[in-house]
C-alpha cells in the first residue's frame, strides 16, 4: 500500500477512488491512527516499567543508608565492674559509657547539656557493652576501647538525612572576646552581615540582625572552639554562645571558619550542639561508619539503631516451613487425586469449582477464617509461626493444586499406558512413573506459591502476628512476627530513621523473593521436559 | 510428651514395615513371587495398620481435649466464676493455662492458682490416658497386621485402598477449608446481626463501631445500632476501585495489547519480566510506597494548583492499586487475546485493514468476554486488597465521591476492628465478620459472573 505514489489515471482517464487526494487523506489518516495506537500500546508499557523504577528507586535510595552505621568509639573505664558475675548481673553498664562520653567534652557541666551530651549515643549501649564483658570477662577492671552505636538522629546527621549544610566559608581579622560562655565576635568586613541575611535573620532595631532558631545556623570556628552566633551587628560585630570552648580569647585578628547549616534549628530533630559535638568526634576520628550488623541480627526495638530484621526474618521462615509442610503434600494429593483418579460426577466437578473460587478469595477472610477456627475454636496461640503457616497453608493450596495438575496434565498418557502395560497398579503407575516426570513443574509452582505467601500481610494481622516482639522467635509456638507485618508496623513509626529501615527491610524482604524466583526459574530451565 | 508419642509411633512404623517385610518373604520360603503382593507393600500395610490408627487417636485427642479440659475447669469453679462475664471467665481460664503450662500471666490470686493446680492433674491424667490408648492402638494393629499376611494376602490393595483415601481426603481439605470460611463468617455474623438489624448495618449511613459501647468494650454495655451503617464503607471501596480500574483497565489492555501484537521479541523480553516483577512485589511494598511517596505527591501537587487534598486522599491508594493490578489484567487480557485465532488477523489483513483496525474491530470484539471477565476479576481483587488501603487510605468513614477526600473501606475497618483486639465476643469485633461476609459474597459473586459472562458469550472458533 505504501508505494502507492503517483496517481494512475483510471480507464476513463478520472482518478479513482482509491487513488485520489481523498484516498491518500483518508490513507494518512488511518496510519496516523496505527501510529498513534502503536505508541500508546507502548506508553502503556512503558509506563509500567515506569513505575515499577519509581518505586524501586525510592526503595532504593531510601534503604540504602539504612545498611550502613555510625558508631562512635570510646575509652569505657570498667575498673568499676565486680568481677563476681552474680553481681556483675546487677551491674549498670550506661554508667561508664555515659561518663566516657562526658569525658570527651570535659567543659559541658549543664545538667540539661550533660543530659543532651549522652543522648548522642544509643540508649542500648550499655546492653551492648554488658555482652561484650560478658563474652571476654577479663575486661571487666581495665578500661577498653568500645564501639558503640550512635543515636538514630546522630546516626542520620552523619548519612547527611537531618540537616543540610552549606561549604564552609573561611573569614579573616575576626577576634573573640571570651573563651567561654556569652561572647562578644568582630569582623574585618560585613561579609558576616550578608551572610546573616542570607540566613534569614530577622532585622531589629539598631542594625541587628538576630538569628531565631528558624533561621539558619552559623557557627563560627576559631581558636580551637567554635561559637555559635546569635546576633549580628552593628556593623562588624556580632554575638554569640560558644559551644566548645576556645583555647584563648581571640584578642589579635586572626582567620577563622564560618559553618552554615542551613536548615533551621526549628525544624530538625538535632540542636546545633549535638552538631557541634558529633563533628568534633568525627575530626577526632572517633566515628566510625561501618556495616549496620545490629539490623541484621537483633530483632524488633522501639529504638531506631537498635531495631533489625533477624527476628522477622526467623518468624518468616519458621511461618513458611509450617506453611510448605502442609500444603506441599495435602496439595500434591490433591492434584493427583483429581488428575489421575478421580471419576468425573458431581463431587468432583464441585472440588474444582470450589479450588478455583478459593484462589480468588480475598487474603484477608483466609485471617478471619484462621482468627475464628484455629484461635477461637480450636485455642491455638496468638502470633505464633504456626497458625501463621497453617493461614497461609490454606490460602496457598488452591495455588499448588492448580500448578500440581498442570504438570501432571503435561505428563503424556504414553507413559501411563507404558506402566499399566508391563503390569504396574495405578498407584505405582501414578507414583512410579508419572509423579517424579511432573515433579519439577509442581516444585515451580510450590516455590511461586511460597513467594506469595512470603509476601503475604493481611492475614497475618487478623491472627495476631502484628505483636511487639523483642525477642527472636525459638519454636513454632512462641510469639513471632514476619518480615512483611514488621515492614507494616515500622512503616508507621514516627522517626525518620524507621522509614529508612523499612525501606532496608523492604529490600530484605524483596532479596528473598527474587532469590525464590531464581529458584523456581532454574528449576524450570533445568529439569522441566517438553514432550 | 506428645512430641515423644509420635517418634515412638514412628519407630513403631519402621519396625512394622520392616517385620511385616521379612515375614512376607519367610511366609513364602524366600520364593518371592508366589506371593500376591511385594514384600513391601505387605510390610508397608504392617506400617499403616500399626501407626494409622494410634494417629488418628492422637488428633481426636489433640482436638477435643483442651475443650474437655476447659470445660472441667469451668465447672469445678463454677462456684468462684458465678456472676462474672464471659470476657472474665476466659481471661480467668487462659491466666490459669499460662500459669500451669508456662506464659505470659495477666495477674495471679489463690483461685488461679489453684485451677492451674487442677489443670496440671486434668492434663496429666488426659496425657496418660492418650499415651496408653495409643501404645494399645499400635501394638494390637501390629499383631492384627502381622497375623494377616500370608501368601495370597491382597497386601496391594489394602494399602492402594489407604492411599486412595489419604488422596481423596487431602482434596476434600480445599472444600473444607471453603466451608470453614463460610461457616465461620456466617456464625459470627449470625450473632452480629442478632444485636444489630441485617438492613441497619447495609443502609445505615452512619459508621463508628470505635465509640460502640459506653463502657470499656463489654457485653454489659448498651450498643447503639446506628453506629453500624456499612453504607460508608461500601462507597469508598468503591470509590478506590474506581480509581484502580481507570489506572488498570487501559494501561493493562493497552499493554497487552502492544506485547501480543506489536512489541518485538526483544522489547518483549524485557517488558514480560518488569510486569511479572510487578505482581511479584507485597502489597505490603506497594502500602508503603502509596503512604510515603504518591500520598504526600498528590498532596503537594494539590497545592501547588490550589486544591486541598487530604493526605490520605482516595486517589494515592487507588491509583497505587491500580499499579499493583496492572499485571494482572495485562496478563489476563494477553491469554484472552492470543485465543483468538490467527485467521481472524489474517482475514482482516487481507482485506486490507491496518493492525490498529484488525485490532479495533475484530480482535477486541471477539475477545471482549474474556476482556469483561478479565476486568471483573480485578475488580474482585481490587475490593478484596488489604495493605495498600490499609497503609495509605483513611479509618474515618465519609461518605463521599470525592477523590481527593479520605475515605475508608471494608477491608481497612476489618483489619482496624481485629487487630491488637483480644476480645471476640463484641459487637465490634463480630462487625468485621459480617463486613468479611460481605466481602466475601461480593468477591465471590464477581468471579461467578465472570466465569458465566466467559462461557454465554464466547465465540467458539475451532
Amino acid at each position: 500500500m505504501t508505494d502507492i505514489v503517483a496517481t494512475p489515471l483510471s480507464p476513463r482517464g478520472k482518478p479513482g477512488i482509491h487513488t485520489d487526494a481523498a484516498a491518500k487523506a483518508r490513507l494518512k489518516a488511518r496510519y496516523g491512527a496505527e501510529l498513534r495506537f502503536k505508541w500508546l500500546g507502548a506508553s502503556a508499557v512503558g509506563l509500567a516499567a515506569l513505575f515499577l523504577l519509581l518505586l524501586l528507586s525510592t526503595i532504593v535510595t531510601q534503604g540504602l543508608p539504612a545498611f550502613r552505621m555510625n558508631y562512635l568509639t570510646l575509652p569505657v573505664d570498667l575498673s568499676a565492674v565486680p568481677a563476681d558475675p552474680a553481681a556483675r548481673a546487677g551491674f549498670d553498664y550506661a554508667g561508664p559509657v555515659n561518663e566516657a562520653v562526658g569525658a570527651k567534652f570535659p567543659d559541658v557541666t549543664g545538667r540539661q547539656e550533660r543530659r543532651l551530651l549522652r543522648g548522642i549515643v544509643s540508649t542500648g549501649s550499655g546492653v551492648i557493652l554488658r555482652q561484650q564483658v560478658e563474652n571476654d570477662t577479663s575486661l571487666a577492671g581495665k578500661t577498653v576501647d568500645v564501639q558503640v552505636p550512635l543515636d538514630d538522629f546522630a546516626d542520620l546527621y552523619f548519612k547527611g538525612l537531618l540537616a543540610e549544610s552549606a561549604a564552609p566559608q573561611p573569614l579573616s581579622g575576626v577576634t573573640v572576646s571570651g573563651a567561654s560562655g556569652d561572647v562578644a565576635v568582630t569582623f574585618s568586613d560585613d561579609t558576616i552581615a550578608r551572610l546573616a541575611r542570607g540566613a534569614g535573620a530577622i532585622e531589629a532595631e539598631g542594625g541587628i540582625l538576630r538569628l531565631t532558631s528558624g533561621a539558619a545556623s552559623l557557627l563560627l570556628d576559631a581558636g580551637g572552639g567554635t561559637v555559635k552566633l546569635t546576633e549580628v551587628g552593628p556593623g562588624n560585630t556580632a554575638k554569640g554562645i560558644v559551644y566548645e570552648a576556645l583555647d584563648a580569647p581571640v584578642s589579635t585578628a586572626s582567620p577563622a571558619v564560618l559553618r552554615t547549616i542551613t536548615t533551621p534549628e526549628a525544624s530538625r530533630k538535632i540542636t546545633d550542639r549535638e552538631i557541634v559535638w558529633l563533628d568534633r568526634l568525627k575530626a577526632d576520628g572517633a566515628i566510625t561508619n561501618t556495616w549496620n550488623t545490629i539490623f541484621f541480627t537483633s530483632g524488633a526495638s522501639r529504638e531506631a539503631e537498635l531495631a533489625g530484621v533477624w527476628g522477622a526474618v526467623v518468624g518468616s521462615f519458621l511461618t513458611l516451613i509450617v506453611t510448605i509442610g502442609v500444603a506441599f503434600p495435602i496439595g500434591v494429593a490433591a492434584a493427583i487425586y483429581l488428575e489421575e483418579f478421580a471419576p468425573k460426577n458431581r463431587l468432583t466437578s464441585l472440588i474444582e469449582v470450589n479450588i478455583n473460587n478459593l484462589a480468588a478469595v480475598p487474603s484477608i477472610v483466609f485471617g478471619l477464617l484462621g482468627l475464628a477456627v484455629f484461635l477461637n475454636f480450636f485455642g491455638m496461640p496468638r502470633s505464633a509461626p504456626v497458625v501463621g503457616g497453617l493461614v497461609l497453608a490454606l490460602m496457598t493450596l488452591p495455588i499448588i493444586i492448580i500448578a500440581g495438575r498442570a504438570s501432571l496434565r503435561a505428563v503424556p498418557p504414553s507413559i501411563r499406558e507404558a506402566a499399566l502395560g508391563i503390569g504396574a497398579s495405578k498407584v505405582q503407575m501414578v507414583f512410579h512413573h508419572v509423579l517424579p516426570l511432573a515433579m519439577p513443574g509442581i516444585m515451580t509452582g510450590t516455590i511461586l506459591g511460597m513467594a506469595h505467601a512470603l509476601g503475604e500481610t493481611a492475614p497475618l494481622l487478623m491472627i495476631g502476628m502484628v505483636a511487639f516482639i523483642v525477642d527472636i522467635p525459638g519454636g513454632f509456638t512462641e510469639p513471632a512476627t514476619i518480615l512483611p507485618v514488621q515492614i507494616f508496623m515500622w512503616a508507621d513509626f514516627p522517626e525518620p530513621a524507621f522509614q529508612q529501615k523499612t525501606s532496608a527491610a523492604i529490600m530484605v524482604l524483596l532479596g528473598f523473593l527474587i532469590l525464590m524466583n531464581a529458584i523456581a526459574v532454574v528449576l524450570r530451565k533445568r529439569f522441566e521436559r517438553r514432550w | 510428651m506428645v512430641f515423644y508419642i509420635l517418634v515412638l509411633l514412628a519407630a513403631v512404623g519402621v519396625a512394622g514395615y520392616f517385620a511385616g517385610r521379612s515375614k512376607a518373604v519367610t511366609v513364602i520360603g524366600g520364593e518371592v513371587h508366589k506371593l500376591h503382593s511385594l514384600p513391601s507393600q505387605h510390610g508397608t500395610y504392617v506400617a499403616l495398620f500399626a501407626t494409622l490408627p494410634a494417629l488418628l487417636a492422637l488428633v481426636v485427642w489433640g482436638l477435643a481435649s483442651p475443650g474437655i479440659e476447659t470445660s472441667i475447669i469451668k465447672s469445678r469453679f463454677a462456684a468462684e466464676l458465678a456472676g462474672q462475664g464471659v470476657p472474665q471467665i476466659e481471661a480467668f481460664v487462659r491466666d490459669a493455662k499460662a500459669i500451669a503450662f508456662g506464659g505470659l500471666v495477666g495477674f495471679t490470686d489463690s483461685t488461679k492458682e489453684a485451677a492451674a493446680a487442677v489443670y496440671r492433674s486434668l492434663h496429666t491424667t488426659s496425657l496418660t490416658i492418650i499415651g496408653v490408648v495409643c501404645a494399645l492402638l499400635a501394638v494390637g494393629g501390629f499383631l492384627y497386621s502381622y497375623r494377616n499376611i500370608t501368601a495370597s494376602f491382597r497386601a496391594r490393595h489394602v494399602v492402594e485402598r489407604v492411599v486412595r483415601v489419604f488422596l481423596i481426603a487431602c482434596s476434600v481439605v480445599a472444600v473444607l477449608t471453603t466451608i470453614g470460611i463460610v461457616l465461620s463468617l456466617i456464625f459470627e455474623s449470625l450473632l452480629f446481626f442478632g444485636e444489630i438489624p441485617v438492613l441497619k448495618f447495609l443502609f445505615g449511613l452512619h459508621w463508628s463501631p470505635q465509640s460502640a459501647f459506653t463502657g470499656a468494650g463489654t457485653a454489659a454495655g448498651e450498643v447503639n445500632e446506628d453506629i453500624f451503617g456499612a453504607i460508608p464503607l461500601f462507597a469508598g471501596t468503591l470509590l478506590i476501585t474506581f480509581i484502580a480500574m481507570l489506572v488498570a483497565a487501559p494501561v493493562g489492555l493497552m499493554s497487552a495489547i502492544y506485547l501480543s501484537d506489536y512489541a518485538s521479541k526483544s522489547i518483549r523480553a524485557v517488558a514480560k519480566p518488569v510486569l511479572e516483577i510487578l505482581a511479584g512485589i507485597p502489597t505490603v511494598v506497594y502500602g508503603f510506597f502509596a503512604a510515603l511517596t504518591v500520598a504526600p505527591f498528590f498532596r503537594d501537587l494539590g497545592q501547588l494548583v490550589g486544591l486541598s487534598v487530604a493526605s490520605e486522599s482516595a486517589l494515592a491508594a487507588g491509583v497505587v492499586m491500580g499499579i499493583m493490578i496492572i499485571p494482572f489484567v495485562s496478563s489476563l487480557s494477553d491469554d484472552v487475546i492470543n485465543a483468538v485465532p490467527q485467521s481472524l488477523r489474517d482475514g482482516s489483513a487481507g482485506l486490507g485493514a491496518t493492525k490498529s483496525e484488525t485490532i479495533r474491530k475484530v480482535v477486541l470484539p471477539a475477545a471482549l468476554p474474556g476482556i469483561v471477565s478479565a476486568m471483573l476479576l480485578a475488580v474482585s481483587r481490587a475490593i478484596g486488597e488489604t495493605m495498600i488501603v490499609v497503609m495509605a487510605a483513611g479509618l474515618a468513614a465519609n461518605l463521599t465521591v470525592n477523590p481527593l477526600e479520605a475515605v475508608t473501606t471494608i477491608t481497612v475497618q476489618i483489619a482496624t476492628l481485629l487487630v491488637g483486639d483480644q476480645e471476640f465476643d463484641s459487637a465490634k469485633t463480630r462487625a468485621a465478620f459480617a463486613l468479611g461476609l460481605v466481602l466475601f459474597c461480593a468477591t465471590l459473586a464477581l468471579n461467578v459472573i465472570a466465569l458465566r459472562v466467559v462461557k454465554k458469550y464466547r465465540e467458539q472458533y475451532d
